[in-house]
């Protein structure tokens, strides 16, 4: 077994070696409008936009045009899908299933569909669009429901967005895009990865992160309540005993 | 006005909070209630998750019944003896609901046993409350004077041993029923996320037969005990509190009881009976359509937490 994960992982290696030269003829430089986002109080929601160009150098083919395929991935985490069903007359959560290691946020942004950028397989290797998350990848049964709930739901609160015409080239190598965050975006250190196709296959990529963070008194409160979970309910029940006691004071009718 | 909730994790107008806090308090004030049956469902029906809810109510309703016992204690209303076992059995009471709590989290089922434990308990209380208050209301048309409470019925469970003497209610019974019913206010409070009050003056009337006067002020010192210790166990354990939801509640809250309490004041206990009545028995109508109309979306997501 480790023998053969050897001469693989040599292939594996005379390939990009082989490929090298071709991979370094561009280079992809990308910055984003803001690498932190902080919520506040007031946060409702963000729009990051991400600016960037393919440099071309002399060994580049000329007239080559490229694909590009930006995918940002929140922090990954453990989620149960639940199913009601009918029992004596009433719904309940019946049936369930866990996919572990999902991204909390993942959005992918193209310039054509991913299918007419490259192959299915290809795809695949480079784990590009919703349905090459390893742990969402579709089981035998093709169909699986809980899946297709997952993506469902993910999709309609703005967490999972796949979506073909949202990046834009300026000119022929210089190109945009806008990552949309909505207001329950879950904290973490977001990857922003940046991969430029030409003729099918990856030419260069770049990769940058954003972090999302909850800030002052958010992040107080959130942390106390998960860090100090005994003196975080000992303050807020001091604090429901100063708010009354001060009522009965100010209202007192005696 | 947007605010972020920390906890419960989502955007939320403050002045809607602020106004179901002075709506729910002007509620409680009116019929000397917490108003955590509303104040729950309330949360529930906006948008917050319902553990969130059952969670962060307690606290509201622990800084309402502060400034309820400590008016009813200037006035010696309070039965510190009665308060002293009840409460006891009240925290034995919290720590197993907020156990069973945990355990229907993991499992999945907690929304499911919320709801239901509402329809039950509401629909019963309800129609029991409408039903007395409707007989009360037809008598004093009728000109008839109120049946007077019969001594010595439910003679065994007040003959029970362990009988105390509380003088200030002037009751001598058994400290087991007392013990029992602070267990399932407690109980049924951190599970629910209810005081439990509206279930537990009439237990007090009916079953003790502790009277009027004490029994109010006596309710809420096992409310404010029962409550502030479902805040500390549920932040222990689940981490659910919501400080800031919570603080905004028991501001309106505070200030609506007032206006509620002069509200109250000016009308018959019949009425007022049957008011609640009505109010509790439309609570647990509205969950019980959920539950039994088929839903919209047969699936529902919750994150576990990261993945390691």
């Amino acid at each position: 077994m480790t023998a053969r994960a050897a001469i693989a992982a040599g292939c594996l290696g005379a390939m990009t070696l082989l490929a090298s030269p071709d991979a370094r003829a561009e280079q992809l430089i990308a910055s984003m409008s803001n690498h932190r986002v902080t919520i506040t109080p007031n946060y409702t929601g963000e729009e990051l936009v991400l600016f960037g160009s393919i440099e071309r150098d002399a060994r580049t083919p000329a007239n080559r045009s490229y694909d590009l395929v930006v995918t940002v991935s929140g922090p990954s985490a453990t989620v149960v899908t639940w199913r009601k069903d009918r029992l004596l007359g009433v719904w309940i959560n019946r049936e369930s299933r866990v996919f572990d290691n999902v991204p909390s946020y993942l959005a992918v942004f193209a310039n054509r569909p991913l299918t007419v950028i490259a192959n299915a397989e290809t795809l695949r290797r480079q784990r590009i669009g919703i349905a090459n998350v390893p742990a969402l990848q579709a089981q035998e049964a093709a169909d699986d429901p809980f899946r297709a709930a997952f993506l469902r739901l993910k999709g309609e609160r703005g967490l999972y967005r796949e979506s073909a015409n949202s990046v834009t080239f300026l000119t022929p190598t210089l190109f945009r895009t806008s990552i949309p965050l909505p207001a329950d975006v879950p904290v973490g250190t977001y990857t922003v990865d940046i991969k430029a196709f030409a003729g099918g296959g990856v030419v260069t990529r770049a990769e940058t992160a954003i972090e999302i963070v909850k800030i002052g008194f958010e992040q107080f409160v959130a942390e106390a309540a998960r860090q100090h979970g005994a003196a975080y309910g000992l303050i807020t029940t001091l604090f429901a005993l100063m708010t009354g006691w001060f009522a009965s004071v100010v209202f007192r009718r005696d | 006005m947007q605010i972020y909730l920390p906890i419960a994790d989502l955007p939320v107008n403050i002045f809607l909070i602020l106004a179901m806090g002075v709506a729910v308090g002007f509620i409680s004030g009116m019929f000397g209630i917490g108003g955590g049956f509303l104040m729950t469902p309330l949360l529930i029906f906006i948008g917050i998750s319902p553990a969130v809810a059952v969670a962060s109510v307690p606290s509201h309703l622990a800084a309402s019944s502060f400034s309820g016992a400590l008016n009813y204690w200037r006035r010696g209303t309070v039965d510190p003896a009665l308060a002293l076992i009840l409460l006891c059995g009240g925290i034995v009471g919290t720590g197993l609901g907020v156990w069973l709590f945990v355990v229907l989290r993991a499992l999945g089922q907690l929304d499911l046993t919320v709801a239901l434990s509402y329809v039950a308990l509401l629909s019963i209380v309800g129609v029991l409350m409408l039903w007395e208050s409707i007989r009360a209301i037809r008598r004093s048309r009728r000109g008839e004077p109120p049946i007077p409470r019969r001594p010595g019925s439910h003679g065994w469970i007040l003959g029970l041993p362990f009988k105390l003497r509380f003088k200030r209610s002037k009751i001598f019974v058994s400290i087991i029923p007392v013990l029992l019913i602070g267990l399932l206010i407690g109980f049924v409070g951190a599970v629910m996320g209810i005081g439990g009050g509206f279930l537990l003056v009439p237990l007090l009337i009916y079953l003790l037969r502790v009277p009027t006067s004490t029994v109010i002020g006596t309710s809420m010192v096992l409310t404010l005990t029962t409550m502030a210790s479902a805040t500390i166990m549920h932040a222990a354990t689940n981490h659910l509190v919501d400080a800031v939801l919570a603080l905004i509640l028991m501001i309106g809250g505070v200030i609506g009881a007032q206006f509620g309490t002069r509200a109250g004041q000016r009308m018959s206990s019949e009425r007022l009976r049957f008011l609640l009545g009505l109010l509790i028995l439309a609570v647990g109508m509205r969950f019980a359509v959920d539950l039994v109309v088929r839903p919209e979306d047969f699936f529902t997501i919750r994150e576990l937490g990261p993945s390691q």
